[in-house]
């Protein structure tokens, strides 16, 4: 049969568990915010916010009656809410306001609220705590009124932090002031710092930093470096690395007495590498790139992630309706430039923005702002055969593929096979079906094929430009690997020179970039080329980015180098880059090493003797040397 | 690198057929240049002939990949379609299946498409029949095989599979290593 609903005995059923509804994030939110700034709202019960309220009207008062500024206020000022607002409390209330501060804990009086009794408990606590406070402060009703709220702020406090909420608050009497920039700049380093030590330190060396606008800054002596190289106080290094940049920036003014310029130099190298933590190495190299104000702003750019860029795939559609669909899908974005038609930089997102329907269909490529650059000076034609020497991932490739509108040829090499996976999904994904990709060590290439109408050689490098990418760069570089890059790359760039046909109708072009800000990957290189090729500098067609070094340090470069383009994270906010455009006008190499040599120097001594450009002598060599065919 | 072979190419053709029909002819006779299947590594390339040109130059272990990949022979001599020749299938398709913005994260993860996410079908689609994918705004997603007719596919219930998952772009980033 079964049971019967019987409707006089039905169970009453409240909405079950799962109809429960949750609580809005406000709630919640308060569980994670840092309790201090609602101290006071929070945990002080209403009545306990009366009698606060009340005491400072008391404080008022007191000014007149001149009354022990801790005793509690006569019940005959209460307000009259406060008095009625429980039956028992009232007596109590009397009870102890009759007896002064001296009233018994209220752990007898069973009614009072849990912030009351430990209220009461605390100022009969501060009492015993602080009978020398009293001592002192019997006639300062300003400082006494600031003390007082102080208890009821630190009602929870242990007796150890209140100790040092006071201590702080005599410090700030004192007059120490914490530079507001300062402390936001190092926020992140407090975080890692230990709570109490570097507090103490900067008492000690406190009366040394605040008057730092005054008095000049004084390098610590060579113990101290030693003692810091231990455990170094990354607040006092950022300052340090301040002060000395200030000096140098007036040396002749600033400077102590009896200091020189690299004594200073090398304080500030040791702390610019222990607050950037960069290696001996890379930071001598990058001293020597950046005058000192710009060095400081390219470590601090390096330390952040450049924004998220990505270009339009306009074989597949156009950059509006990418962006509209896009921005459907909860992306913010923003053309990148004046300079790109394609490009689009993302603020945030709510989807990954690498796994949207759109990025799969291949409307758009993730690529970094300064790889559009090399392309752009490129500038493929249609119909051109076209040789990326080293194209993994593809993103460059197919940016090429898209200027050329799927005509022509592009043969995409790269030595690593790993890497090459990527660039097939890639090249596919974007709809890009006039590339070959192969498998060879670029150095093989004039070899395997040549006669190339415009060259792509984006070389492998130390990547000191990517440094926010990659900071394991930072350490793990010294002269050595700096150099083996330089020779790979030198090996590279004639390798792609000789690829390219200089009789070409359209092209002769070749374009040569690193990721890397050292010289000697990117101007040495360049110059060498120039030196042993019958190539030119021709201008890149970029309208920023810095110009290429024609000296630097003992280094003498060909003045045409003034043409290359130097992209830096601080400056252009996108990764640090070196781009140089060649023309070649011909297709003979200079053959012999003693002439080709001696063929350098007369170039060389005409440049310095006429200042002629780049063309000029080397029409000049041609004519002194006819090269044989 | 060889051309295919009179089995390979029958074999491969019907297997093109099933999406794009009659319109294969398109394929092989374009009028921008002529346009060739090369087997290579025991995948198929679609490749133009000025491009197969310069890939004759580069010796078979060092040439990864040329033009576009339209599939891989087994190792049963069947022929294997890859997502990769979607560029050339969406265009041709004769039947299609859209899919509603719900349902499309699920087809690319590599699901079935259910009734539930079923947004329009071709007319007359018959049962088995080679489809493309499309998202309601019409982004080519895969392609795959309907399971129902046209006409089943009203009265089925929701959770029904309309479509046989067969390739879909979700693979870029799920099988970057074995698309060549």
């Amino acid at each position: 049969m079964g049971r019967k609903l019987d409707p006089t005995k039905k169970e009453k059923r409240g909405p079950g568990r799962k109809a429960r509804k949750q609580k809005g994030a406000e709630t919640e939110l308060v569980r994670f915010l840092p309790a201090v700034s609602d101290e006071n709202s929070k945990r002080l019960s209403s009545r306990a916010r009366k009698r606060a309220a009340k005491r400072r009207l008391g404080s008022a008062e007191a000014l007149k009656t001149n009354k022990s500024p801790e005793a509690k206020p006569l019940p005959g000022k209460l307000p009259k809410g406060a008095v009625q607002t429980a039956g028992k409390k009232g007596p109590q209330s009397l009870f102890n306001a009759a007896r002064g501060k001296k009233r018994p804990a209220p752990s007898s009086d069973e009614e009072e609220e849990e912030e009351d009794s430990e209220e009461d408990g605390m100022v009969n606590h501060g009492d015993l705590w602080g009978s020398e406070d009293d001592a002192d402060m019997v006639d300062d009703y300003g400082a006494d009124s600031g003390n007082s709220e102080d208890e009821e702020d630190g009602e929870e406090l242990l007796p150890i932090e209140r100790a040092a909420r006071k201590q702080k608050a005599r410090e700030a009497a004192a007059g120490i002031q914490w530079s507001e920039e300062e402390t936001e700049d190092e926020e992140e380093e407090k975080e890692v710092t230990p709570e109490s030590g570097p507090l103490k330190e900067e008492e000690e060396d406190g009366g040394l930093q605040i008057n730092v606008d005054e008095e000049p800054f004084v390098l610590p002596p060579a113990g101290e470096t030693e003692q810091d190289a231990q455990a170094p106080d990354l607040q006092r290094v950022h300052r340090r690395i301040q002060d000395i940049v200030g000096i140098l920036r007036d040396f002749g003014a600033q400077r102590e007495e009896g200091r020189s310029r690299s004594e200073y130099l090398n304080r500030l190298k040791k702390d610019l590498a222990t607050y950037y933590s960069y290696g001996d190495f890379l930071l001598g190299k990058l001293m020597d790139l950046f005058p000192l104000s710009e060095l400081v702003e390219f470590l601090e750019a390096n330390e952040v992630p450049r924004p998220v860029t990505l270009r339009t795939n306009t074989l597949k559609t156009r950059r509006r309706d990418l962006a509209q669909a896009l921005i459907n899908r909860g992306v913010n974005l923003d053309p990148l430039g004046k300079w790109s038609k394609t490009g689009l930089v993302v603020y945030d997102s709510s989807v990954p923005i690498g796994a949207t329907p759109e990025y799969l269909a291949g409307h758009y490529m993730l690529q970094g702002a300064s790889s559009m650059l090399p392309v752009m000076a490129l500038a493929p034609q249609e119909h051109e055969r076209i040789l990326d020497m080293c194209c993994a991932p593809g993103g460059k490739t197919s940016y090429m593929a898209q200027l050329m509108k799927n005509t022509g040829v592009i043969l995409a090499n790269d030595a690593n096979a790993e890497r090459l996976k990527s660039v097939v999904g890639n090249l596919h994904r974007l709809g890009v079906t006039n590339t070959v990709i192969s498998h060879y060590d670029g150095r093989q290439f004039p070899k395997v094929v040549g006669g190339f109408d415009r060259v792509l050689l984006d070389a492998p490098c130390s990547g000191t430009g990517v440094i926010s990418k990659d900071p394991a760069v930072k350490t793990n570089k010294d002269e050595k690997d700096i150099l083996r890059c330089a020779h790979l790359q030198k090996e590279l760039l004639l390798s792609a020179i000789d690829s390219v046909n200089a009789t070409s109708k359209t092209g002769g072009y070749l374009v040569y970039c690193t990721c890397s800000i050292t010289v000697e990957e990117n101007e040495w290189v360049v110059d060498y080329a120039l030196k042993k090729r019958n190539v030119r500098l021709v201008p890149t067609g970029l309208d920023f980015g810095q110009e290429g070094f024609t000296r630097f340090r003992e280094r003498r470069f060909h003045p045409s180098l003034r043409s290359t383009r130097r992209f830096y994270p601080h400056t252009h906010n996108m990764d640090g880059f070196f781009i140089a455009k060649f023309k070649k006008f011909s297709n003979s190499i200079p053959q012999s090493q003693t002439d080709g040599v001696l063929l350098c120097r007369s170039g060389w001594t005409a440049v310095v003797q006429s200042q002629l450009i780049a063309t000029s002598t080397f029409q000049v060599q041609a004519i002194l040397v006819p090269t044989p065919k | 690198m060889r051309p295919l072979t009179e089995e390979e190419t029958r074999v491969m053709f019907e297997k093109i057929a099933k999406y794009i029909g009659e319109n294969l002819q398109l394929l092989v006779d374009r009028p921008d240049g002529t346009y060739c299947f090369r087997l290579h590594n025991d995948r198929v390339y679609y490749v133009s002939e000025k491009i197969m040109k310069l890939a004759a130059n580069i010796s078979g272990d060092k040439l990864v990949s040329l033009g576009t990949c339209f599939g891989k022979f087994t190792k049963t001599h069947k022929f294997r379609l890859h997502v990769t020749a979607l560029d050339y299938l969406a265009p041709y398709a004769k039947y299609k299946v859209w899919i509603k913005p719900g349902a499309e994260q699920s087809f690319l993860y590599g699901n079935h498409v259910l009734k539930s996410g079923l947004g329009r079908i071709t007319e007359n689609t018959s049962q088995y029949q080679g489809v493309v994918v499309y998202s309601m705004a019409d982004i080519p997603l895969g392609f795959g095989v309907a399971a129902k007719s046209t006409q089943d596919c009203r009265k089925v219930d929701p959770m029904a599979i309309v479509v046989f998952h067969q390739a879909d772009i979700g693979e870029y980033v799920r099988h970057e290593e074995t698309l060549t």
